[in-house]
């Protein structure tokens, strides 16, 4: 058949196949898009409620997307000045940049404007919220393990691309507090060993605050990050995609299936509704809850502050990094190092997000593990992995805590000093505690699992025996839970190799093998195995005995 | 091949219902369990009209928002309790607009989980990893090239092309020089000089030294900064020769960076913190601490601004001040060290 002959056998095709029809006709008639569209609309996507984490991560994005467009069709993000004469009489007669001073017209003259103003600053702290927990799902559930760990550094790169985009929108209105916040900024640049004056007057096109840094700030707000950030959005799905979705074990779920709905029309309908339930969310909070009064703080001015500044939630384990640090500076020949500046605001982050972005190898070298994995781990069938992240966490919630400490000082009327010296010490001896309590609970849960396994799960019906005895009657747990509870891995740590081979020769690698074999262990000590087949036999026949005698009791007394 | 489906309860793996990839043991999926509204058509009916009436709703809400817009002056004001006093435009358009997209969104999925099939389908994964003969060829594709382009061997072309590409970024640096001009000795200067009146930082008046009261603070610049009308300038100044004035009494003093750098003890130091470049703002006057509210550094002012606590270095530098001939607060010079944060060149 020829190509003529097909195209205009097209439209009758069409038109068995609906409406639609035409439509896909075109399209694949130029694109041979049938086999992917198939593909596409069949795809399995598992359901967990821990997967729409990442979903409200995309959303907020969006939503920032379209509320940021609008915002850019009033906002003028130039620094010359202006004497306001809108319509908030407060600041009515005042000098301010243009930048604060469109705020206000979008906040007080634009219809709406406000409405859209508080969408964006509110999907903005949703959206980093989101990438952050979603980012801790992926990471206590081990779902960055092989083949996914590309798609981890891409969400590393996203969350430090999230907290700069964050940090950038935050300053432009040039607030009072925006402004306090840029000044922090500039200093910590300054202090950058080497160059920092020189990259300081380069991006600040002088000394702060200058005029420059709105509009230059905007160009990186509006246009660079979001471009970077929407392209590697892009990459991130089409790997999750490509890949197909981890799955959690259960009834049915291996490391070679999928086991879920089709995107077609479930997930079309689930997920789609999903962005409109995020989206409607953030409008209805945006309409109720004020956030980032700016009217308020009022226009920067270098020589001003607002007492108990706080930047966005996100900033803030950076802020309080910043506080914690001892007053260390060293002066050497004729240099200045300002250690109490860039180690918390530079070296501290620095470790921390290379450290995150380097986790699947670090545990793929320290376990051995090269497989690849589909099946999600439980956090308690990982009890190493799960004390580590933990123990992370703990680190950033102290840091976190810290960088409100004026303000918890002055609502519970405590000495500053003393509570700087407290987090401090928190600060390092919280986070082992926290391993060693995440790593214990994890072993009792997963000896809890073999419990139920064996004994079957408590009912709460206890019986006295004639003989005053007291039985509780266990039940044997249902088939989705002992599918959950058995698909827990064996780990193989690594074995301690001989020092020396068979002939009596040192081996020269051994050392570090030795090394590696050890952590390996660490890494998967104090396993408690599944229970093996014989003995969930075993118990399934005391348990069906304990049950036989019980019920021949429950006849006795019935009987009587 | 990645379409299989397996909607009944086969397991997978090998014989022995093990997971041939993690040896995990395969369970059979478990029995659908029907929903009411599979097997009661009054539920799905229900079901039904509860989603359409989400829809319709809202659509509604649309009309609300619209007539709400139009309305709804933006000047009204309007009390609510817990809110607080907030503009009605504001308020009637976020809720229309809010109620209007969450209702689709949760109508979406209401649909979806009483009224779409909800049996769990499998498909198989395909695999990752390619075929070892498709990375055979892949590899041999590459060395095929390599070898066309003579990239090994032409030793002279490849140098010469890896200068040219080492130099390329070059002008892309160069072409940023302009952005800013050289730090120079700019963070080292300010406008303070032998002489200069002292003047308050929002009303620009001078400041004689008999007004100044015991424990009070004072903001202040320097005079010349009226005269920099070039707002960037003005600005930049500002940011670092604002300075604060505390009057003390003189028997408090314990040290000063220089002898007799106050007047009857009345004290200026510079308002910029030595940290990150804060205003200092907070001052205790019985303890005679300034604190940053930024980074909580506290300078004690008796004491040679010295650091008593905080993340911040160095000690707050002090301008030496004295009286004219008709009692107002001058400069005896300008500060003898950079002020504001730290940085690499300040030694």
């Amino acid at each position: 058949m020829s190509t003529t002959e097909e195209s205009i056998m097209a439209p009758e095709h069409a038109s068995a196949q609906g409406k639609g029809g035409s439509v896909a006709y075109f399209i694949d008639d130029r694109l041979a898009s049938a086999n992917f569209t198939k593909r596409l609309l069949d795809k399995v996507f598992p359901d967990h409620w821990s997967f729409m984490l990442g979903e409200i991560a995309l959303y907020s994005f969006i939503v920032l997307l379209l509320s940021g467009t609008y915002l850019t069709l009033w906002f003028n993000p130039s620094m010359t000045e202006v004497i306001y004469n809108g319509s908030y009489v407060p600041l009515k007669g005042v000098k301010m940049s243009e930048a604060f001073s469109s705020t206000l017209t979008i906040s007080f003259d634009v219809r709406g404007g406000l409405l859209i103003r508080q969408i964006h600053h509110w999907a903005a702290l949703f959206f980093v919220a989101a990438v952050s927990v979603h980012l801790l799902r992926v990471f206590f559930t081990g779902a960055f393990r092989k083949p996914r760990e590309i798609n981890w550094v891409i969400g590393t790169l996203l969350l430090v691309l999230a907290l700069l985009e964050g940090f950038s929108g935050y300053s432009l209105p040039d607030d009072l507090l925006s402004g306090t916040g840029l000044r922090i900024a500039q200093g910590i640049i300054q202090a950058i060993p080497l160059v920092g004056t020189y990259v300081s007057m380069f991006l600040f096109g002088g000394e702060f605050p200058g005029t420059s840094i709105m509009p230059r700030l905007y160009s990186i707000h509006i246009l660079l990050i979001p471009g970077i950030l929407l392209a590697l959005i892009t990459v991130h799905l089409i790997m999750v995609f490509y890949q197909k979705h981890t799955q959690f074990p259960g009834p049915g779920r291996t490391e070679s299936n999928v086991v879920g709905f089709r995107l077609f029309p479930i997930y079309m309908a689930k997920a789609g509704g999903f962005f409109f339930v995020v989206f409607g969310i953030t409008v209805l909070i945006a309409a109720f809850v004020t956030i980032n009064p700016i009217w308020l703080y009022g226009p920067y001015t270098p020589s001003q502050v607002t007492a108990g500044s706080q930047p966005d939630w996100y900033i803030g384990f950076l802020d309080g990094a910043v506080r914690l640090m001892p007053n260390l500076e060293t002066s050497l020949l004729g240099h200045t190092i300002s250690w109490n500046i860039i180690v918390p605001a530079l070296v501290v982050p620095g470790i921390m997000f290379t450290a995150l972005g380097l986790y699947p190898w670090i545990e793929a070298w320290a376990t051995g593990d090269k497989r690849e994995h589909h099946l999600l781990d439980r956090p308690r069938n990982a009890p190493t992995r799960t004390g580590l992240g933990v123990m992370a966490l703990t680190f950033y919630m102290i840091l976190q805590v810290a960088g409100g400490n004026d303000v918890i000082a002055a609502a519970f009327n405590l000495s500053i000093n003393s509570m700087t010296w407290t987090f401090r010490f928190l600060l390092f001896a919280l986070p082992p505690v926290a391993f060693v309590i995440t790593k214990r609970i994890c072993l009792g849960l997963q000896r809890r699992d073999n419990d139920k396994l064996l004994h079957g799960y408590e009912t709460g019906r206890v019986l006295r025996l004639p003989s005053g005895e007291f039985l509780e009657i266990h039940e044997p747990i249902g088939e989705v839970e002992r599918a959950k509870i058995l698909a827990k891995p064996d780990v193989i740590p690594m074995e301690l190799p001989a020092s020396v081979d068979a002939n009596g020769v040192r081996n020269p690698k051994a050392a570090k093998s030795v090394m590696r074999a050890k952590l390996s262990q660490w890494f998967y000590s104090d396993v408690i195995p599944t229970p093996t087949d014989e003995e969930l036999q075993e118990a399934a026949n005391h348990a069906q005995h304990e049950l036989h005698a019980a019920q021949s009791h429950i006849k006795e007394i019935a009987s009587h | 091949m990645n379409e299989l489906e397996h909607p009944t309860s086969e397991p997978y793996g090998s014989k022995e219902g093990k997971d041939l990839v993690s040896g995990i043991t395969i369970f059979p999926m478990e029995p659908h369990v029907p929903r009411k509204s599979d097997i009661d058509p009054k539920a799905a009916r229900r079901a039904e009209r509860q989603v359409a009436t989400m829809f319709a709703t809202s659509s509604l809400m649309i009309i609300l928002f619209v007539v709400a817009y139009v309305k709804i002056p933006n000047t009204t004001l309007i009390t609510i309790p817990v809110i607080g006093t907030v503009n009605a435009n504001h308020l009637a358009t976020g809720f229309a607009f809010g109620m209007a997209i969450l209702l689709i969104g949760i109508g979406a999925i209401h649909w979806a989980k009483k009224l779409m099939p909800d049996v769990e389908v499998t498909q198989e994964r395909h695999a990752l990893t390619s075929r070892e003969e498709e990375r055979q060829e892949v590899a041999s594709s590459f060395q095929r090239g390599k070898a066309e382009s003579g990239f090994a061997e032409r030793k002279i072309i490849r140098r010469s092309l890896l200068g040219a590409l080492a130099l390329f970024p070059v002008p892309l640096i160069v072409l940023l020089r302009d952005l800013g001009p050289l730090p120079g000795t700019r963070l080292r200067e300010t406008i303070w000089e032998k002489g200069m009146h002292l003047v308050t930082d929002a009303t620009y008046r001078k400041i004689k030294a008999s007004d100044v009261p015991l424990g009070g603070l004072i903001n202040a610049v320097p005079e010349n900064l009226l005269e920099i009308e070039h707002e960037e300038e003005n600005l930049n100044q500002r940011g670092k020769a604002s300075i604060i004035v505390v009057r003390m009494d003189p028997a408090d003093i314990v040290s000063q960076q220089g002898e007799n750098w106050d007047y009857q003890g009345i004290l200026a130091f510079s308002k910029i913190c030595t940290h990150l470049g804060c205003p200092t703002s907070l001052y205790q006057q019985r303890s005679h601490h300034l604190l940053c509210p930024c980074h909580q550094s506290t300078f004690d002012l008796s004491d040679s601004g010295n650091v008593v606590f905080g993340p911040a270095a160095r000690r707050m530098p002090q301008l030496a001040i004295t009286v004219d001939s008709e009692g107002y607060l001058i400069a005896q010079s300008g500060f003898d060290q950079p002020v504001g944060p730290s940085f690499w060149e300040r030694g």
